[in-house]
């Protein structure tokens, strides 16, 4: 099982066994969200956050 | 000879647990190309025409959404959905006008332009209404408004919103309804899969809290869909749909439809048919450009 640091906090991040790049994950203890920026290194950085268009 | 592959591009920006899936569920297939689009990455010129047959627009953004599909299309790339219907589902006023127009159910609406003549619109409906941003989504700035103070005090500070957007006041009658809603899915002519999302407050948004149960797609309910997929023009959306003493009435329709909260309760593999439907348009097209060629040659 992959890990990262959560960038925010300081504590490890798993990550899914099928993560891919730009996948957006939580930190599970400060509940930030991040994006996988790079598998090969492995990178995370803080997700984008929202915007005034965002929605579906 | 090898196999033409449909190359299906996938516009994004941020990649959910949506986005995964369906990356995925292109990469099973042979007949396919995956071709992901990161907006952020992505410059579009006016002449260049993309490498790619179909695309599905997965784009949180809605104004990058409308300017890349516009520019898609223009270049002859068939886009799921289709400019036209993004912009229409992205807006509530449009979506309520088509809706009313090809007699699909759905809440009666007011709309005004000014703090005044908003409240003399909301006093026309009776309390409670609602009042929503044209353009917003996930329940962000929605107001259930009880009463003519409450009515004077948003008002207030909707006109010192600082988008233009907030000085358009769209007012919707406030449904009666179980702690529920239903969200359903369309895709090409079928309701494909639906589920009730619940809720003990009034917005019933997955983003909100809410959480989901099963729900039949009934003829009825199949139908009412499909004909407020048709009235938007979009091919692969989710109908939002209230059940009033009335019957079922439509209050919403999204075109990047998340389907997270529901696939846990709807059988169909949603990111699996959104990509055989890009996949049978693309296939579709080819079909037709070959006939064309041959008549011309």
């Amino acid at each position: 099982m992959k890990r990262v640091e959560c960038p925010e906090c300081g504590s490890e991040v798993e990550l899914p066994a099928d993560v891919v790049e730009n996948e957006i994950l939580t930190c599970d203890t400060c509940g930030i969200e991040l994006e996988v920026v790079s598998l090969n290194p492995l990178k995370v950085a803080l997700a984008p956050e929202e915007e005034e268009d965002w929605g579906e | 000879m090898a196999m033409e592959k449909v190359r299906v591009g996938i516009l994004f920006s941020r990649l959910r647990l949506e986005e995964k899936l369906l990356f995925q569920a292109a990469q099973r297939r042979r007949d396919v190309e995956l071709v992901p689009i990161d907006s952020r990455e992505l410059i579009l010129s006016l002449d260049e025409r993309p490498p790619i047959d179909v695309l599905l627009d997965r784009e949180i953004s809605q104004s990058r959404a409308l300017y890349a599909l516009q520019l898609f299309e223009g270049s002859g790339v068939i886009t799921i959905n289709s400019f036209e219907a993004t912009r229409i589902g992205g807006d509530k006023l449009l979506t309520s006008k088509v809706l009313h127009d090809a007699g699909v159910p759905t809440p009666a609406i007011k709309v005004a332009f000014t703090k005044e003549s908003a409240l003399a619109a909301i006093e026309e409906l009776g309390y409670p209404v609602v009042l929503k941003p044209v353009d917003g989504s996930w329940g962000r700035l929605m107001a259930k408004i009880e009463n003519r103070t409450a009515a004077e005090a948003i008002l207030e500070h909707k006109a010192h919103l600082s988008s233009y957007y907030h000085s358009v006041f769209y007012i919707q009658e406030y449904i009666e309804k179980p702690d529920r809603d239903i969200r359903a899915y369309v895709i090409g002519d079928e309701t494909v899969g639906a589920a009730y999302r619940v809720s003990n407050h009034w917005l019933t948004n997955a983003a909100r809290g809410g959480w989901t149960v099963p729900c039949k797609v009934t003829p009825e309910l199949n139908d009412l869909c499909v004909r407020a997929a048709r009235a938007v023009g979009g091919q692969a959306l989710a109908v939002d749909l209230m059940e009033t003493p009335n019957g079922l009435t439509v209050h919403e329709v999204n075109c990047a439809m998340e389907f997270k909260a529901s696939m846990a309760v709807i059988d169909a593999p949603i990111p699996d048919l959104l990509i055989d439907y890009c996949v049978r348009v693309a296939k579709e097209r080819k079909k037709e450009e070959k006939k064309e060629s041959v008549t011309y040659a």
